[in-house]
C-alpha cells in the first residue's frame, strides 16, 4: 500500500534546496554584442564569439553585471569586493566552446535571504529561505532532435543546433537547504519562487516566463526518517515551468522518496524530470559519480571589482519589496488577510491593482477577477488574464457605479466580451444592454404599473412601504430587467408621495 | 652591386616605395618569386593569398598616387604565423583540425596590419597550436631553417622566421606563449619581440594559453620590428586582457643608438650550466659591446626561475586543455565518423583523435590532469604561486636595473629529428624564455653572432619591464649597431645562399 502525502510526512522529515536560473533581459548577450531577442530564426543572433569560434574572445555585458548586482540586493545578499569568472570544462554539442564561462568560488552576490509567508493551520507564518550565493553564467545554446517519437536525443535520426540561446545572460539563485518546513515544503518552494519572481519582475531585470524557460527552477529534495537527524540523499528536479509544478513537484519528490525508502528501496543522486501531465517526476541523468567540471578562473577575463559606491547608488535606488507593496495594498484596500493571499494564490494581485488603478473600486475589481471572470476561466481552462484585460473590466465596474449597467447586465457584458464580441461599449450596443436610466421612459412604465395595481399604490401612499415591492417588480418585468431597480423604487416612492 | 630588393630592410622598402623607385605590387610580386623560388626546400609557407596581396598592393600603389598620406609600412610585404585570422583566408594552426577552415572575420592584429597597408603574403608553418619550439608539431610538415636546411627554424613560429631568414618576407608576425617568437629568431638569426602582455590585442590569436599568449612583430633589424611593433599593438575593447596605455614610442627607441647611464642586468640563473660554449662566447662578446657603449652590466639573481619550467607545463596545458575543447566537429573544421550511426560524442571523439597531433594530446592531458578536482591546488594553484614569485623576482631585479638580459636559447639550431622523440629536452630549450611570459613583461631576441663550433646564429634576449617595451628596442639597436658596425655587415647577409629552382 504505497504512501500518501500526509502519511510520508508523518515518517520523513523533507529538507529543500532551490536553485533558479533567470535569464536577464538584457539587449545583447553575455559576452558579445548579439541581440537576445526569444523567437527568432535558428542561428540568426550569433557571432564568432558567442558561436565560440577560435580566436574570438568575450567581453562582459557591464548592464548583466548591474542586473547581478542589483538582484543580489534584493535578495539581501553581500555584493562581494572582488569576484571572478570561471570555466566550467565539459563537452556537449550544444555548449560552443565546450566549457560555459560561469562563476565558481567567486560569484557575485553571497549571504542573503528572502521570506516568504505560508498560511498554516496555526495562520500565517513567516519562513526564512537563506541564499547562499548569486552568480553569473551563460546559457548554452539548444538541441533540436529529429526524428525520434519523442523529441528526445534517444531514438532521433539526427539534431540541429540552435546558437541564439548560447551566451545569453544567466543569473542562478542558489539557496541554502532550507529545514524545518515540515509539511509545507511544497508550499514554501512555491511560495520562494513566486515572490523571487516578483521581485525580479519589479526590478525589470527578466521577463520572468517560467513557460518560456526565462525563469526556471531546479528543486532539490531529500528526506530522513524522523528523529535521526540525518540529511537524506537528494534528487534534483528539473523541467518545473509554472509556480503550481514548482508544488506539484516538491509535493510528488517526497511521496515517491518516502515510498522508495519504505520498501527498503535507497534513494539515487539524480537528476529527475518532473511531468506535467502526472505531477510525478522521472529518472535522468545519475549524479552519483560527481562530474569533474575542472574549474579554473577564466584568463579571457578581467575580475570584477564593484566600486562600492556605485553598489551603494544601486542599493538605495531599488524599487518597493513586492511584500512592502502588498502590505500597503492591503491597508489602502482595507482587505482581510485571508482574501489578500487569496488574490496572491490566484495571481491576480497585479491585474487587481492594474484593474484599480484604472479608477475600479477595490472590493469590486477582487471580486470580478476572483469571481465571475476566474469562474469562466475554469470552465475554459486558461488563466483569467487571457480572457479580458484590466481595463475592460475597470470600465464595466465603472458603467455600474454610474448605475448604466446592472450587476446582471454587466455579466453579460463581461460574457461578451470573453467571447470575443469587442470592447464592453460594443457589447452593450450590439446586445442592447443598456440600462434604462430615462427617467421620463421608466414614469410611463411606474404609471402603466400603478394603474394596474391601484390598490396597492394606495396602500403604499398610506405608508406601507414594502408594499412597493409588488408595483416594482413589475416594472422591472415591463422594462425586461433593463431598468435600475433601485431607480425605480426611487422614482416611484416619489411619485406616491413617499419619498 | 646594389643590393637586391628582397634583402633590404622593410625601413629601407618604406623608403623606396616612398619616393616610387619602386611600387607595393613589385615589391610583392619580388617576394612572390623569392617564395617560389625558395619555398619547396624551405617550407615556410602554408598558404599563399597571392591574389589578395597584389590586389592589397595595387591599392596601396593607387593612394600613393592619389597623393593619400600613407603609413610607412603601407606596401611592405608580411608574412602572417598561421595562428591569427584573417577573414576568408585558411587558417589551420598547422593542425588537421582545422584544416579547410576559413574564418569570417579578421583577427585585431590583421584588421589592423590592414589599416596600415602592410602586404600579407600569407600564412606561415607553426607548431601545432604553437605547442613546440621546432615546427616538426606541425600537421603539414617540418619548415627548414635557412642557415642550415637539415637543422630546425625554432617554434612554434619556425615558419615566420624562416621566411626572414630566407628573405621570403621583410615583416612577419609572431605569438609568443613561451618564446615562440624570440626562440626561431635567436636560431634563425632574426629579430623577434614578444610586447608586454596585453599591449597587443588576442583578438583572433586562435588562444594555446590565453594568459601566456601575446602576438608580436618579427623581422631582420630592431629597427623594421619597431616599426611592425607599433603597427600592431594598442588597445582593443575586444579584448578583456587589452591594457588600455599608449603605445610606446618603439621607433624613436630603436633609433636612438644610445645607452649611455644605462643599467643592465645579467640574469645570473640564465647561463652557464647546460648553455652551449659558443652561445655564451657570443654572448659575452655582446655584453662586451654594451659596456662600450657606456652602459653598466651588472649580475642580477632571480631565484625562483628554476620553476619556471615546470609551472609553465602546468598553466600553459590546463589552460590549453580548456582552450581547444571546442574543436568538436559541431561546428567547423575537420569531421570524423559521420556516418548516421554514431552519435554526437563519438563523432567529437573520434574527430579529436584523428585532428590532434601527440604534442597537442600529451598537452591536454597533461593539462586535464593539472586542472582535476583534488589536483587542483598541487599543480595548477602551485603554479600560479610560482608565477607571482617570479613576478616579484623581476620586480626586485628591475627596481636595480633596466632592462635585464639573457642568451634567448641554451643552444643554437640542432637537427630536426634531433629531439622529437624527448618532449623534455625540447621543453629545456624554452628555459630562458618563459620567465618573461610568466611575468607578462617584455622580450626581444636579437642576433649577436654565430656560434664558432657550428656557425650558427646566436641569439641575446632582452627583457624590459612591462609597458617599458621602448627599452628593449633602444638596448637592442645600440647594439646591433655596434655588433654590426663590428662585423660590418648586418648576421643576415652572411646567411649561406639557398638553392633557387
Amino acid at each position: 500500500m504505497a504512501l500518501t502525502y500526509d502519511q510520508a510526512i508523518e515518517l520523513y522529515e523533507p529538507t529543500l534546496g532551490l536553485e533558479v536560473h533567470v535569464e536577464l533581459n538584457t539587449n545583447s548577450k553575455m559576452f558579445c554584442g548579439c541581440a537576445t531577442e526569444f523567437g527568432a530564426s535558428p542561428n540568426t543572433q550569433t557571432c564568432p564569439v558567442c558561436l565560440g569560434l577560435p580566436g574570438s574572445l568575450p567581453v562582459v555585458n557591464a548592464k548583466a553585471i548591474e542586473s547581478s548586482i542589483r538582484i543580489g540586493l534584493a535578495l539581501n545578499c553581500s555584493i562581494t569586493p572582488f569576484s571572478r569568472f570561471a570555466r566550467k570544462n565539459y563537452f556537449y554539442p550544444d555548449m560552443p566552446k565546450n566549457f560555459q564561462t560561469s562563476q565558481y568560488d567567486e560569484p557575485i552576490c553571497v549571504n542573503g535571504y528572502l521570506d516568504v509567508t505560508i498560511d498554516t493551520d496555526e495562520g500565517p507564518k513567516v519562513f526564512r529561505v537563506e541564499i547562499e550565493r548569486v552568480h553569473m553564467e551563460e546559457d548554452t545554446g539548444k538541441s533540436l532532435h529529429v526524428g525520434g517519437a519523442t523529441g528526445r536525443i534517444h531514438g532521433a535520426e539526427h539534431s540541429l543546433l540552435d546558437y541564439n540561446r548560447a551566451g545569453i545572460p544567466l543569473v542562478e539563485i542558489v539557496t541554502r537547504i532550507v529545514p524545518g518546513t515540515e509539511k509545507y515544503a511544497p508550499e514554501v518552494a512555491r511560495a520562494y519562487v513566486a515572490e523571487l519572481r516578483d521581485i525580479l519582475r519589479s526590478l525589470g531585470v527578466s521577463d520572468v516566463k517560467m513557460e518560456q524557460g526565462s525563469l526556471r527552477c531546479d528543486a532539490n529534495v531529500s528526506i530522513s526518517p524522523r528523529g535521526t537527524g540525518v540529511l537524506g540523499t537528494r534528487s534534483e528536479t528539473k523541467n518545473v515551468n509554472s509556480l503550481r509544478s514548482v508544488e506539484r513537484a516538491v509535493r510528488g519528490e517526497i511521496i515517491r522518496q518516502a515510498n522508495r525508502l519504505q520498501t527498503g528501496e535507497r534513494i539515487v543522486q539524480e537528476t529527475r524530470h518532473f511531468q506535467e501531465e502526472s505531477g510525478e517526476t522521472r529518472s535522468g541523468r545519475s549524479k552519483e559519480q560527481a562530474e569533474d567540471y575542472r574549474y579554473f578562473p577564466e584568463p579571457d577575463l578581467l575580475p570584477i571589482v564593484a566600486d562600492p559606491a556605485w553598489v551603494q547608488e544601486l542599493k538605495s535606488a531599488l524599487p518597493e519589496k513586492p511584500s512592502v507593496h502588498r502590505k500597503k495594498l492591503q491597508e489602502a484596500w482595507g482587505v482581510p488577510d485571508k482574501e489578500m493571499s487569496a488574490m496572491v494564490n490566484a495571481e491576480l494581485l497585479d491585474t487587481v491593482e492594474e484593474t484599480v488603478r484604472l479608477g475600479a473600486e477595490p472590493t469590486k475589481a477582487r471580486s470580478w477577477w476572483l469571481g465571475e471572470i476566474s469562474r469562466l476561466a475554469n470552465e475554459k481552462a486558461v488563466a483569467p488574464t487571457s480572457l479580458i484585460q484590466p481595463s475592460e473590466v475597470a470600465e464595466v465596474i465603472a458603467l455600474i457605479a454610474a448605475g448604466e449597467l446592472t450587476d446582471k447586465l454587466a455579466r453579460q457584458v463581461v460574457e461578451g466580451v470573453i467571447n470575443g464580441e469587442g470592447t464592453p461599449a460594443a457589447v452593450i450596443e450590439k446586445r442592447g444592454l443598456k440600462v434604462v436610466s430615462d427617467d421620463s421612459a421608466l414614469m410611463v412604465a411606474i404609471e402603466a404599473a400603478i394603474a394596474s395595481q391601484p390598490e396597492t399604490a394606495e396602500r403604499v401612499r398610506a405608508g406601507n412601504i414594502p408594499a412597493a415591492g409588488a408595483i416594482i417588480g413589475a416594472v422591472m418585468k415591463a422594462t425586461g430587467g433593463q431598468a435600475d431597480a433601485a431607480k425605480v423604487r426611487e422614482l416611484l416612492l416619489k411619485h406616491l408621495g413617499q419619498g | 652591386m646594389s643590393t637586391p630588393i628582397i634583402h633590404q630592410t622593410a625601413a629601407e622598402m618604406s623608403a623606396d616605395l616612398a619616393s616610387g623607385s619602386v611600387t607595393a605590387v613589385e615589391l610583392a610580386t619580388a617576394h612572390y618569386d623569392r617564395i617560389a623560388a625558395v619555398d619547396s626546400d624551405v617550407h615556410a609557407f602554408l598558404h599563399l593569398d597571392r591574389e589578395g596581396a597584389l590586389a592589397q598592393a595595387a591599392s596601396v600603389d593607387a593612394s600613393r598616387k592619389a597623393g593619400e598620406k600613407l603609413h610607412p609600412l603601407a606596401g611592405v610585404p608580411l608574412a602572417l604565423k598561421d595562428v591569427l585570422t584573417q577573414k576568408g583566408i585558411p587558417t589551420t594552426c598547422g593542425s588537421k583540425m582545422l584544416e579547410g577552415w576559413r574564418p569570417p572575420y579578421d583577427s585585431t592584429v590583421v584588421a589592423n596590419l590592414k589599416k596600415a597597408g602592410v602586404v600579407i603574403l600569407g600564412k606561415t608553418n607553426m607548431d601545432e597550436f604553437a605547442m613546440g619550439s621546432s615546427t616538426e608539431n606541425s600537421a603539414y610538415g617540418t619548415t627548414h631553417n635557412p642557415w642550415d636546411l637539415s637543422r630546425i627554424p625554432g617554434g612554434s613560429g619556425g615558419g615566420s622566421s624562416a621566411a626572414l631568414a630566407a628573405f621570403e618576407a621583410p615583416l612577419a608576425i609572431g605569438t609568443d606563449t613561451g618564446g615562440s617568437i624570440r626562440q626561431p629568431a635567436a636560431v634563425t638569426g632574426t629579430v623577434g619581440v614578444k610586447p608586454t602582455y596585453g599591449s597587443v590585442s588576442r583578438y583572433g590569436l586562435v588562444a594555446f594559453s590565453s594568459s601566456l599568449d601575446q602576438a608580436g612583430p618579427c623581422a631582420r633589424t630592431v629597427l623594421d620590428t619597431a616599426m611592425l611593433h607599433e603597427v600592431i599593438a594598442g588597445y582593443d575593447a575586444k579584448d578583456s586582457t587589452s591594457i588600455n596605455a599608449p603605445v610606446g614610442k618603439m621607433v624613436e627607441a630603436a633609433k636612438k643608438l644610445d645607452i649611455k647611464g644605462m643599467k643592465i642586468g645579467v640574469v645570473k640563473e640564465l647561463s652557464g650550466e647546460g648553455y652551449q660554449a659558443g652561445v655564451l662566447t657570443r654572448f659575452n662578446e655582446a655584453l662586451d659591446a654594451l659596456v662600450s657603449a657606456g652602459a653598466e652590466i651588472v649580475e642580477v639573481s632571480t631565484p625562483s626561475f628554476e620553476y619556471a619550467l615546470a609551472a609553465y607545463y602546468l598553466i600553459a596545458p590546463s589552460e590549453a586543455s580548456s582552450n581547444l575543447a571546442r574543436f568538436d566537429s559541431m561546428r567547423y573544421g575537420i569531421r570524423i565518423g559521420d556516418d548516421g550511426s554514431r552519435s554526437a560524442e563519438a563523432v567529437m571523439n573520434m574527430t579529436r583523435e584523428v585532428g590532434f597531433g601527440k604534442e597537442v594530446k600529451r598537452r591536454i592531458i597533461l593539462g586535464a590532469y593539472a586542472l582535476s578536482s583534488g589536483y587542483y591546488d598541487a599543480y595548477y594553484g602551485s603554479a600560479q604561486k610560482v608565477r607571482t614569485l617570479i613576478k616579484r623576482d623581476y620586480e626586485a631585479a628591475f627596481a636595480k636595473v633596466d632592462v635585464l638580459v639573457s642568451p634567448t636559447c641554451p643552444t643554437t639550431a640542432f637537427k630536426i629529428g634531433e629531439k622529437s622523440d624527448d618532449p623534455l629536452a625540447m621543453y629545456l630549450n624554452d628555459v630562458a624564455t618563459i620567465p618573461v611570459n610568466l611575468a607578462g613583461i617584455g622580450g626581444m631576441s636579437l642576433p649577436c653572432g654565430l656560434a664558432p663550433e657550428d656557425g650558427l646564429p646566436v641569439g641575446f634576449q632582452i627583457m624590459s619591464p612591462a609597458l617599458k617595451d621602448e627599452l628593449m628596442y633602444q638596448v637592442g639597436g645600440t647594439l646591433e649597431a655596434a655588433l654590426q658596425s663590428k662585423w660590418g655587415a648586418p648576421l643576415y647577409a652572411s646567411a649561406p645562399e639557398l638553392a633557387v629552382k
